[in-house]
């Protein structure tokens, strides 16, 4: 009868709706910081559960906009040599911060740390010569994980060498209980190229000599090629493909029994939406090599900008605080294993606390010529899982291919 | 039309075409002389990392690249000749491999094992897409005119699916226990891994390549089928001619242009290959030209690219497409002469 009156009145119901639901969307957004924000922040990091986790509770102080991208070591180097930088928080790992470390694009944080980071464990700081260049918040690295019920059933003991792992796989594939003993993340490229280098480590190898001479044409070196090919023949033959996603799967969809995976893997075991063998999979220690773990030790954590101004800066600290507190912490405990106060190991981070305390040593990343040489292996140690190659022949073309990567930028 | 008009006209397009062609292509030819490096100095530094248990602090003597006043790193460019393509043509490693007698040394060298495939890649995939081409637009000729529409539909189908979203999709169809995998271990009672081994991931990137571009050949001889004179057919026919016949003595003389046309763009886009490689991360087995160039340019942890080499490989594979396309071009140029007399 009268509809304009009528839309009117649905209006009015809407806006005030509107207005309530706005009003106390904002009185909650405050409620996770101890402060309020009023610079604009941007940060740029990885994609995963425990960068998201801080993301989040880095937002709850207003005016900060993160970006996560997988992508993001390629991006960060430009994006922080930009001035003013295009963003002002980045989250990195050992292995990333080397660039940025390098070009100066992020700044010494002592007096910024010395003002408000009293809630820092001393484990936290990283420094380079004396200055605090980064915030560390977790650790990580591959280690064992094995399916119990499979081992138990077979009275087979938890391996601690490769040796171990292989005699197991030997038993396990005489039964059809799962497709493939082991899984690798042995997928050509940086994958391959991170299996040698933990393997390498874990054996007491050194990488370089005088002046970034390449060293791993040597006894170690042959014996880590050949530790990995007897651990590739009880493997699905399409290894050379397959990265850590790929035998997680493979480990949720019961297809494979024991395998060296990311610590950051753990939780999807027990994902029960994914996984068909929920609670079965337990993890252990790296298996060891003739000296340490046969894995490396890598942090994640935050660096800030060098090119912003110090009140800038200033706020980023406070927020980057906040973000990786102890109330985010106890509200994503498992998303990482945390170096945060707060955090209580499960089962899921046993793996790498272990892996850590047996000496796992960390990724040499500051080493410079590190770069060309995890290429370098990435690209030339599949020629020898194939047979192409001897091991000689092999790591001799890996050298090569490295003393030219190196030798073109300058290193050598 | 006069000489201004014309002028005109392809004016705009030359201007892009140097622009985003030519003068890239310019700065690439130059790149490939240069390499940039950093200055680098050598420090002594202490690096602390963290652990459950407290910190570890190392000591040691790095080169670590100079920063200039500006704070930017300092970064000098040198003319190195031709020791970029030294570099990916890898010569004496191809000396020793001859001196051996040994075709597999030869094809372990990156450049050589990237070039074998990309050839047998374009010169396999090229006689099949015209065959598969001429054979789709000859059934399209002949079907019912109702259902042509939704026929010529389905045919291009194929060609409209990105080619990382294609070579992905033959990826899961096939890798570990993919449906079609799986399917052929249960008609062949046996195990079977597609992606374990270089011959059979060569196989399935080269079907995938002719699915995916046998429907422009065949829309384009479609068009080239409206075209046939009516007359010369029907001659053919009252001679007695048989399909065979007709197909080889009418059809085909007429569709010869198209042909050469679709050789052309096919070798073209052939020796490109690069989604394949990459959607099916076939870098262990299998390696194209146009993947070397891109892992030469993918930066490593450092942020280190090797862009001398990768343009000395980009050169290479420019002068692989031009020696390839000259036969077919030379054939282009004399039957134009001809018909110009």
């Amino acid at each position: 009868m009268c509809p304009i009156r009528q839309e009117s009145n649905l209006m009015t119901i809407k806006k005030i709706a509107t207005t309530i639901a706005i009003s106390l969307i904002s009185s909650s957004v405050w409620a996770g910081c101890a402060f309020e924000n009023n610079i604009e922040l941007k940060s740029l990091s990885n994609s995963f559960d425990a960068m998201k986790a801080v993301t989040e509770s880095m937002a709850e102080c207003g005016n900060v906009t993160s970006v996560l991208d997988v992508d993001f070591k390629d991006k960060q180097p430009e994006a922080f040599a930009a001035n003013p930088s295009l963003y002002q928080i980045g989250g990195v790992s050992n292995g990333t911060m080397v660039p940025l470390l390098n070009a100066g694009t992020i700044r010494p944080l002592d007096d910024l740390v010395a003002k408000y980071g009293s809630q820092l464990k001393p484990s936290q700081l990283i420094k380079v010569n004396g200055e605090i260049m980064a915030i560390a918040m977790m650790v990580n690295n591959q280690h064992l994980m094995y399916r119990e019920d499979v081992l138990s059933e077979f009275r087979i003991a938890v391996p601690t060498t490769h040796a171990e792992m292989v005699a197991a796989a030997a038993i396990i594939a005489k039964y059809d209980v799962v497709d493939y003993p082991i899984g690798g993340t042995y997928k050509a490229g940086w994958n391959l190229g991170e299996e040698f280098i933990n393997n390498y480590l874990g054996n007491g190898g050194a990488f370089f000599g005088e002046g970034n001479a390449p060293s791993i044409n040597n006894a170690t070196g042959v014996a880590t090629l050949n530790t990995m090919k007897s651990l590739t023949e009880h493997m699905d033959p399409e290894y050379l493909v397959s990265d850590s996603t790929y035998v997680q799967q493979q480990f949720q969809q019961g297809k494979i029994a024991m395998a060296t995976l990311w610590a950051t893997r753990a939780g999807a075991m027990d994902n029960a939406e994914e996984s068909e063998v929920v609670g079965k999979v337990i993890m252990a220690s790296a298996p060891m090599g003739s000296a340490r773990p046969a894995s490396t030790n890598w942090w994640d954590g935050i660096v800030f900008a060098t090119n912003m101004t110090d009140e800038q800066a200033d706020a980023a600290f406070r927020v980057a605080m906040e973000g990786i507190d102890t109330e985010m912490v106890l509200a994503n405990n498992d998303d990482a294993v945390w170096l945060i106060d707060g955090y209580v190991a499960g089962s899921a981070a046993a793996g790498a606390i272990a892996t850590a305390d047996n000496g796992a040593a960390p990724y040499p990343s500051s080493s410079p010529g590190m770069g060309a040489m995890h290429t370098a292996l990435g690209n030339g140690i599949a020629a020898f899982l194939t047979g192409e190659k001897d091991a000689a022949t092999a790591l001799a073309d890996i050298e090569a291919a490295y003393t030219i990567s190196a030798t073109e930028s300058g290193l050598m | 039309m006069n000489q201004k008009t014309f002028l005109a006209f392809i004016g705009p397009s030359v201007l892009m075409m140097v622009l985003f062609i030519a003068l890239p292509l310019a700065t690439v030819l130059k790149q490939s002389f240069y390499v940039t490096q950093p200055v680098y100095q050598t420090l002594e530094v202490e690096t602390c990392t963290p652990t459950f248990t407290g910190q570890v602090c190392l000591k040691e003597i790095k080169t670590i690249p100079t920063i200039g006043d500006n704070g930017k790193v300092i970064k000098q460019t040198s003319f190195v000749g031709f020791v970029n393509y030294q570099n990916v043509l890898e010569l004496p490693r191809v000396i020793k491999a001859f001196a051996n007698n040994s075709w597999r040394q030869f094809m372990v060298i990156d450049f050589w094992k990237a070039l074998r495939f990309t050839l047998s890649f374009t010169l396999v995939t090229l006689p099949l897409v015209l065959f598969f081409g001429l054979i789709i637009a000859l059934c399209i000729n002949n079907v019912a005119k109702s259902i042509r529409g939704p026929v010529i539909f389905v045919s291009l189908l194929p060609m409209i699916i990105t080619p990382v979203i294609g070579a992905l999709s033959i990826r899961w169809l096939f890798i570990g226990d993919g449906i079609l995998t799986s399917f052929l271990e249960w008609w062949l009672v046996r195990d079977i891994s597609m992606f374990a081994q270089a011959w059979t991931i060569e196989l399935m990137m080269m079907f995938y390549r002719v699915w995916h571009v046998a429907p422009f050949a065949a829309i384009v001889f479609y068009a080239g089928l409206q075209t046939v004179n009516q007359d010369t057919v029907e001659s053919a026919i009252i001679d007695g001619a048989s399909r065979w016949q007709k197909l080889r003595y009418v059809i085909l003389p007429h569709l010869m242009p198209l042909i050469v046309f679709v050789t052309l763009i096919h070798l073209m886009d052939a020796y490109r290959v690069f989604e394949e490689v990459v959607g099916f991360s076939s870098q262990a087995h299998v390696i194209s030209l146009q993947w070397l160039t891109y892992d030469f340019l993918t930066s490593d942890l450092m942020g280190n690219r090797s862009i001398g080499r990768a343009s000395a490989s980009s050169m290479l594979t420019m002068i692989g497409i031009v020696l390839l396309l000259i036969p077919v071009l030379r054939g282009v140029w004399t039957d134009y002469k001809g018909k110009r007399l």
